[in-house]
């Protein structure tokens, strides 16, 4: 199966990488874009076929490694295959 | 004898080796990573700066996962002092050993300043018991991600409690916007452990450690501190 994963800083935490990139859209001509947050994405392949065993794994991989509790908040997108 | 502990992408640990062993007379051997002990008769940790692990994920996420970390933490756990530099504040965050986490430097640059200062805002032993409370110290900054952040609450707590041992400041000693050179919370340079015995400071102070060189070594300040609080522990 697979598990696609994202990582976000925590919304209080400054992120100086979307800041720059919105700053980038206004100077390209996108008025519009009033602010970005920039995050990670993971697309994991998991040796299972039991949809709950690989979402316990996802959830193990975020909590210990994909994500820093101390500043960023994860979620799993999905779980497919 | 200090244990350097060298992670794959570390760059500063024969640095870190010359500093204390010519500068301070201490003895001193490299460990890799690979290890799961640390080598009979290790009195301190010192976790040298680089890009452990290329910096992939987050910085010090992966070398958390080392096998000698888990030694590393048995040696903390049990009182012995760890010091980290640069990357090795780093890996202590992200090992959960010490407060807080460091993040990409607010103006996205990385910063380079063989001048940077920063205030003993705690002179005690074991690592600033050879600095005056409040005395400016000379020490070179080279990173991209070293801006601390701990939430508000959480920033308090540890101004209480004493453990916000660095701040950056100007020459004056004063911590300005201006002297700060990543952006971090309450211009904060460094910070140690509840018990005392872990540090972590995002400056080089094995960089400035030879007398006669420019740039001077107020960098002994720091590492002689852990070598006097170890033979006074004898």
């Amino acid at each position: 199966m697979k598990a696609v994963v994202c990582v976000t800083l925590k919304p209080d935490v400054l992120d100086p990488q979307g800041r720059a990139i919105q700053r980038a859209c206004a100077t390209l001509g996108w008025d519009g874009v009033a602010d970005v947050r920039q995050g990670k994405y993971f697309e994991i392949q998991l040796q299972t076929t039991d949809r709950a065993a690989a979402e316990r794994m996802a959830r193990e991989l975020c909590e210990k490694l994909l994500a820093n509790p101390v500043i960023e908040d994860w979620r799993i997108e999905r779980i497919e295959g | 004898m200090f244990a350097v502990i060298q992670f794959p992408g570390s760059n500063d640990d024969r640095d870190m080796c010359f500093a204390v062993k010519s500068a301070l007379g201490a003895e001193v051997a490299l460990v890799w990573h690979k290890r799961g002990e640390l080598p009979p008769g290790t009195r301190a940790v010192l976790l040298p700066g680089g890009f452990s692990y290329g910096d992939y994920l987050r910085c010090g996420a992966m070398a958390r996962f080392s096998p000698v970390m888990a030694a590393v933490k048995r040696f903390a756990d049990a009182g012995g002092p760890v010091l980290g530099t640069c990357n090795g504040f780093q890996v202590l965050c992200e090992s959960g050993l010490l407060p807080g986490a460091l993040l990409r430097n607010q103006a996205l640059d990385f910063v380079c300043d063989p001048e940077q200062r920063v205030r003993v805002e705690q002179a005690a032993a074991p690592f600033t018991s050879r600095a005056r409370p409040g005395q400016v110290l000379r020490i070179p900054i080279k990173h991209g991600e070293g801006r601390y952040v701990a939430e508000p609450a959480e920033l308090a707590r540890l101004d209480a409690a004493g453990q916000i041992v660095l701040r950056y400041c100007d020459a004056a000693g004063e911590t300005t916007p201006d002297a700060n050179p990543n952006g971090s919370v309450g211009n904060v340079a460094g910070v140690r452990n509840a018990a005392g015995n872990v540090m972590g400071l995002m400056p080089h102070p094995e960089h400035a450690a030879e007398e006669g060189l420019p740039g001077g070594c107020d960098g002994l300040v720091i590492l002689g501190s852990l070598v006097d609080w170890l033979e006074r522990a004898r």
